[in-house]
């Protein structure tokens, strides 16, 4: 008798928890499962412009020219600038993210609405337009940024768009400005979770702001910055319309190439279908591996009650 | 003013100011260039000046987007689509972020991974399948395939943030509701929901952002001119014989507006901190 109650119960709690999850799942699956099991198979294929319906499976190859064809700009060289890219933008957007929020999570400071609602501006204008704004702004002779530099500053113009390391250096600029502020939303909405008690708790024990920063705050705001900081890496490291529209496709010479410039350039310039493919297939290998590693150290997929 | 005030306080307070003023700044600046460039009589990129409202300024532009071009179309697609998948994000993140916070079920934990997986694929490889796959379910030119394909972009960050937010919330709340006489539904529905507004909100906002600005997925679905969204439309003023910046810069503004109003209409949710008080005692 009571057994059964229990497995109702259970079955009842089950329906629920089905109910929840499913129909979220059922949309994901059918738009990604599908596109992900194509690109596995041509990942294995020949396929290209030659090849491009007579293409066959050719096994590890297109893995194996990945590692080993010298192309230009060198695979290993945009590995490393790609990790470059998505570790300093990362740490930008989450530093003055989370640094805006708290500065606008202040009680005293008058005219926060506002604030709030300029401070987002970056993300709400269209990427299009603000990658080309900024492109004009880099621009050697016409560009606000190097008029600002002489005019005011006294400095010498610099050639933005010209060299590998400033372009590289522009793109990240133009990335930061239009990453921060969505990070800002997220931490803002973050900070609203911690009871106002925990502080003043702290207060009356006279604690630091240091210390209130780095034993309340932080500790609180984590569970919903985590899975912010792991997908914003995920999209930072596939990021292709920023670089590909300040440096105008890879300019100067495909030096300010990142991995998915590159698919980008293998699959849609040269119909490298199944290079580009494969390629696509050990970056989806890279983010995995971080994810699982940053997952499991952060404990993100555990509750927190 | 306060005389309780001491004078650490006001050097917070004064020294906050400086800071949000000078990011202010850093964040109105670019897009000032933007409403210069929209203000420009010819069809000028680039200018010596660093003056914002430029010689001859007109609004012909403005003008032009709604006699000379759909623009008003493109305003109600977008809009009609991105409420669609706002909604839709709201309702299934916020129902599954909950059970992924608060029960224990057989493959949980690969299930939240999953949703990690999906955004990790370069967009561009998934175009092709993508579009191959849409022709055989005949849901290209139709709002369903879009609002489909915005929804399950939108959904694995929307369901992660939901999650993490309501791991912040205590579960004794829903025992005292349960104890009250809610049934499990009315726990979230009543209790639960309300004190998540934050995280809703960021909800809404991601969601609308993914549609509203969205060229490439929108490029393969819509081909209809009269199906088309805001990107596509500011994107048609780009042509090899020149671009019409004047024209496209406007339509930036425009397209910046809404979203503006949107953020000032739902911020005061998120930043309403409900969980104070409510666990107290």
């Amino acid at each position: 008798m009571s057994s059964s109650i229990v497995a109702t119960h259970r079955l009842r709690h089950n329906v629920y928890v089905f109910a929840l999850v499913a129909p979220a799942f059922i949309v994901l699956i059918g738009v990604v499962i599908y596109p992900f099991i194509y690109n596995i198979i041509l990942s294995l294929s020949n396929m290209n412009l030659r090849h491009i319906r007579d293409w066959e499976i050719v096994g590890l190859k297109q893995y194996a020219k990945v590692f080993t064809e010298r192309t230009q700009p060198d695979f290993y060289v945009v590995f490393l600038k790609t990790v470059i890219w998505t570790v300093v933008n990362i740490f930008f957007h989450v530093v003055l993210g989370v640094f805006l929020a708290l500065v606008l999570n202040q009680k005293e400071i008058r005219g926060r609405a506002i604030f709030r609602t300029i401070l987002i501006l970056p993300w709400a204008v269209p990427q299009l337009i603000v990658a080309l704004t900024w492109r004009g702004m880099f621009n050697y002779e016409y560009g606000s940024i190097n008029l600002m530099l002489t005019r005011w500053f006294g400095l010498p113009s610099v050639e933005w768009l010209k060299s590998p390391t400033e372009a590289f250096i522009a793109v990240i600029i133009t990335n930061v400005w239009l990453g921060f502020p969505f990070m800002m939303v997220i931490a803002l909405g973050a900070l609203q979770s911690i009871p106002g008690e925990l502080y003043e708790a702290a207060n009356m024990d006279g604690a630091s702001w240091l210390y209130k920063l780095r034993n309340i705050t932080i500790p609180l705001i984590r569970p919903v910055m985590i899975p912010a900081i792991t997908l914003g890496t995920v999209w930072t490291f596939n990021n292709l319309n920023i670089v590909w529209l300040v440096s105008n496709a890879g300019e100067p010479s495909d030096s300010t190439h990142l991995m998915v410039s590159f698919v980008y350039k293998a699959a849609f310039n040269f119909y490298r279908y199944g290079y580009g493919a494969a390629l696509s297939m050990i970056i989806f290998f890279i983010l995995l591996f971080f994810s699982l590693v940053f997952m499991r150290r952060t404990r993100a997929t555990e509750s927190m009650y | 003013m306060g005389s309780n005030k001491n004078p650490r306080t006001i050097l917070r307070v004064v020294s906050s100011y400086v800071v949000l003023v000078l990011f202010a700044l850093v964040a109105l600046y670019p897009v000032s260039q933007i409403v210069t460039i929209s203000l420009r009589p010819a069809d000028r990129l680039l200018s010596t000046s660093l003056e914002i409202i430029p010689e001859n300024a007109t609004l012909d532009n403005y003008r032009a987007l709604f006699t000379q071009r759909p623009f008003s179309l493109w305003l109600f697609n977008s809009t009609f689509i991105s409420l669609i998948v706002t909604m839709t994000g709201v309702v299934l993140a916020s129902t599954a972020g909950y059970a992924f916070s608060r029960f224990s079920f057989i493959g949980k934990k690969f299930g939240l991974l999953s949703l990690l997986v999906t955004q990790m694929f370069p967009a561009t490889m998934l175009l092709l399948p993508m579009y191959i796959m849409l022709v055989k379910l005949h849901l290209i030119n139709s709002y369903l395939g879009i609002v489909i394909m915005y929804s399950a972009t939108a959904l694995p960050f929307c369901i992660w943030q939901m999650k993490g937010y309501y791991d912040t919330i205590p579960r004794s709340l829903e025992e005292a509701g349960r104890i009250d006489g809610c049934n499990q539904f009315q726990t979230f529905y009543k209790i639960i929901l309300p004190l998540a507004s934050p995280a809703l909100v960021i909800t809404a906002l991601f969601s609308f952002m993914s549609a509203w600005t969205e060229y490439v997925v929108a490029a393969q679905i819509l081909q209809d001119t009269q199906l088309w969204t805001l990107p596509l439309g500011l994107k048609s003023f780009e042509s090899n014989m020149g671009s019409e910046w004047g024209l496209y810069g406007a339509a930036s503004i425009l397209v910046t507006v809404p979203v503006v109003v949107l953020f000032l209409s739902l911020g005061r949710w998120l930043v309403s901190g409900l969980t104070l008080g409510s666990v107290k005692g």
